[in-house]
């Protein structure tokens, strides 16, 4: 009988002891949404009231040097987009020199991170030395290689061309995609050397132990443990390589000047609002680089890393 | 590693978004202008002026001469703010445009003072400027207030001016035997310029860096020489005419030839490295260049340079115009201070000023005909002032070409289309340049572009 009469009770303090665990748990949940709203509001305000506005401005017709030819323009600014072509050969420079100078800067840094890996006297100093480049101003960078390296007359490439005997290349007129891309590969592989290194420095030495005990020699060391093991640091690092490279601007300002296909989107943004003074074209061209950005990073770069994963470690 | 994988889904599609939003952004809000203006003027309070300038040579001297006119004007101050010229451009055009009022004298380029005379941003300066006797507006260069004066009006001052020349380096012409003309034409300098291309040195060095005031200044000079023009007197483009075809595949046939290695890096600068080191025979560009290879602080052929009228081939003269103006926005709250600034600064009293304390070579050349007179001046820069002086008095701005034009200007188009108009231009010719394209379709194409720019003018 008490026991008959306990349990209910039982029953009832548990269920509301369980309500009041799940008022207190929704009001602690509600303190911490409380808490993300600054945060959150303030990335709101920052990214999308701007974006906005960006939209805003792309329905309009505006060229700033025209005060009274202000108005809405609708989807003219769209169009002329599409139609002038500028947009999609501006699309493929920009794939074209990021996607270069990411893949190189990934490759030759795996390499120095290797190197550096390594116990050698003046490592320190070897890798501050690696990593200068990264730490340059771009436009300083651009300047330096402009005037000094790759000066058709008195650079140090054509200089070192000519010891085996090649002739001089106008670097920026004939080959001006190279130029930009081989800038870009000096500034970023110290980037990705670093991110790799700390990878090879984070391997756990007992695994590449038990390897060298089984009998694997390095280079199947690398190729079956160092690489998978290194392949979140590749991504990690191609990923904010492929951002900070999106936004190139300064070596092509000041070397190319946006010719011989180094008009990245950037660049002809730039251009549109700046040479043009076209605000209501450059805004147009802003948000159709955002909606392509987030086509190809939602789609491309999914299935890119596809490829590094493999069998097992795909967690 | 969870944190790389959400990092990767989520982070990336909104890292890239906010990047590429980034960009949007820049496009529309672009470099901030400079500091605050000064308020209006109170019982007493001195007056302060805000002055947004080109960080040339000659602005820095104004700065440095500021003092004296603050001391005859204790009720007035200036403050300087020194931008690049395509900042200055930028927040200049972004404060006026938008009634920002920042500034109360800003320097504007001889391209843009009518354009922004016609949108009315620039006080109307002729009554302040002929009121004032001492100030002898007629001493001004007839050509270069030509260029600024939008129906008879004078919306900006020139602080100084410039014109187009050919400059050669003697040395080079007695070694080969070659005597330069006074008025030569541009056949003759081709065949100069081939002559003495050799390993060590080029024939010549002519701008071909991509831009509307870079590879374009000296290119349309030489189209309007060859009879061409960008537009006929309706507007039409012109850039399909033959003699358009012709002087560009004459100048870069003559770069190819016998210019610098490297047409695409070469402007100014560039141009001016390599010639004041010996390295180049010749170069046509900025008389202002003159001055700074008359340098021998900075340059190996000072005292070894010649001078003479810029190649022609159909017209009597071929030299450009261009000017730094000093302006005052509609917007200005201190409008009489400001006056008093702009016509100290460009007055006689002022070249004087600047030859005194600071040297007779850096008084600013190309504005005033009086400052020729100074024999002082004269002898600080015989080898260019007399013919900068009648370079700059031939030239011709409302008419520079055969055909008349619609537009008063020599090296540019004044409509507000025409820097994007000859920066994608100029771009495209960067590929026959390396010889990537035919210079046909990228003139088709010109064409094609100038018209659209010129419809919006008719």
């Amino acid at each position: 009988m008490t026991v008959l009469m306990s349990a209910p009770t039982t029953r009832r303090r548990a269920r509301s002891a369980g309500s009041a665990a799940k008022q207190s748990r929704r009001s602690s949940l509600a303190v911490s949404r409380a808490m993300l709203w600054p945060a959150l509001a303030t990335s709101i305000v920052l990214t999308q009231i701007p974006f906005v506005v960006t939209i805003f401005y792309s329905l309009q017709n505006w060229n700033l040097l025209r005060p009274g030819d202000r108005g809405f323009a609708g989807l003219d600014n769209y169009v002329s987009v599409l139609r002038d072509g500028s947009f999609l050969s501006s699309l493929g420079a920009t794939v074209a020199v990021t996607g270069s100078s990411v893949v190189l800067s990934t490759v030759l840094g795996l390499l120095f991170a290797v190197l550096l890996d390594r116990n050698f006297r003046g490592r320190g100093l070897a890798r501050t030395l690696m990593i200068t480049p990264f730490l340059v101003m771009p436009a300083a960078a651009a300047l330096v290689w402009k005037w000094s390296i790759l000066d058709a007359t008195t650079g140090m490439a054509n200089w070192a061309l000519g010891l085996v005997g090649i002739p001089p290349v106008a670097w920026n007129t004939d080959v001006p995609i190279v130029t930009i891309i081989a800038v870009l590969t000096w500034q970023y592989t110290p980037f990705a050397m670093l991110i790799l290194l700390a990878g090879l420095q984070a391997q756990n030495k007992d695994v590449l132990e038990a390897a060298a005990v089984d009998g694997a020699g390095p280079l199947r060391t690398f190729g079956w443990i160092t690489l998978p093991h290194l392949r979140q640091y590749v991504e990690i690092a191609v990923l904010l390589a492929s951002i900070m490279l999106l936004q190139v601007f300064d070596p092509i300002a000041i070397m190319t000047r946006g010719t011989g296909g180094t008009k990245t989107l950037s660049y002809l943004l730039y251009e549109r609002a700046f040479v043009g003074l076209e605000v209501g074209e450059a805004a147009a061209y802003g948000v159709m680089t955002v909606l392509v950005t987030i086509v190809v990073a939602t789609v491309a770069l999914r299935t890119l890393f596809k490829v590094f994963s493999t069998e097992g470690l795909g967690r | 590693m969870k944190l790389t994988r959400i990092a990767r889904r989520k982070a990336a599609p909104a890292g890239l978004a906010a990047t590429a939003l980034a960009l949007a952004l820049t496009a529309c809000a672009g470099a901030g202008g400079g500091g605050g203006g000064g308020g209006a003027a109170g019982d007493g309070e001195p007056v302060e002026l805000t002055l947004a300038t080109v960080n040339n040579p000659q602005m820095k001297d104004m700065e440095e001469l500021k003092g004296e006119f603050e001391k005859d004007h204790p009720d007035i101050k200036v403050n300087f703010i020194q931008m690049e010229e395509n900042d200055l451009r930028d927040a200049v055009t972004k404060d006026v445009a938008t009634d920002g009022g920042q500034y109360d004298i800003v320097t504007v380029g001889a391209y843009e003072v009518p354009i922004w005379a016609e949108n009315g941003w620039l006080t109307d300066l002729t009554g302040d400027l002929e009121g004032d006797a001492d100030y002898d507006v007629d001493d001004l260069f007839e050509p270069v207030k030509d260029a600024l004066a939008v129906d008879g009006s004078l919306y900006a001052v020139p602080f100084y001016g410039e014109s187009s020349m050919l400059m050669y380096n003697k040395e080079l012409f007695d070694e080969a035997g070659l005597t330069m003309p006074e008025h030569p034409t541009w056949q003759q300098v081709a065949d100069f310029a081939r002559q003495l291309d050799s390993d060590a040195v080029d024939g010549i060095c002519l701008r071909g860096k991509p831009g509307w005031g870079e590879l374009f200044a000296p290119l349309t000079t030489v189209v309007q020489t060859f009879g061409g023009s960008w537009y006929d007197e309706d507007w039409n483009a012109q850039v399909d005419s033959p003699e358009f075809a012709e002087a560009t595949q004459f100048y870069v046939d003559l770069v190819r030839d016998a210019g610098e290695d490297d047409p695409v890096s070469t402007g100014f600068t560039e141009c001016l490295n390599t010639v004041s080191q010996g390295r180049s025979a010749m170069w046509v560009d900025a008389t202002v260049a003159a001055g700074l290879l008359e340098d021998p602080e900075s340059s190996e052929v000072a005292g070894k340079m010649g001078y003479v009228h810029a190649p022609v081939v159909k017209t009597e003269e071929s030299g450009w115009l261009w000017s730094w103006n000093l302006a005052i926005p509609e917007t200005t709250q201190n409008r009489e201070a400001a006056v008093e600034f702009v016509k100290w600064a460009t007055s006689k009293e002022y070249h004087q000023l600047v030859g005194t304390e600071l040297g007779w070579s850096r008084v600013p050349p190309g504005a005033r005909n009086s400052t020729y007179e100074i024999p002082e001046y004269q002898e600080a820069a015989a080898a260019f002032a007399p013919i900068t002086r009648d370079i700059m008095l031939a030239v011709n701005p409302e008419q520079p070409g055969l055909a008349p034009q619609p537009w008063t200007g020599i090296q540019y188009v004044t409509i507000p289309e025409f820097p994007d108009l000859g920066n994608q231009v100029s771009q495209d010719l960067a590929d026959v340049f390396a010889g990537r394209s035919e210079l046909a379709p990228v003139l088709e194409r010109a064409q094609q572009l100038a018209q659209e720019a010129g419809d919006a003018q008719k």
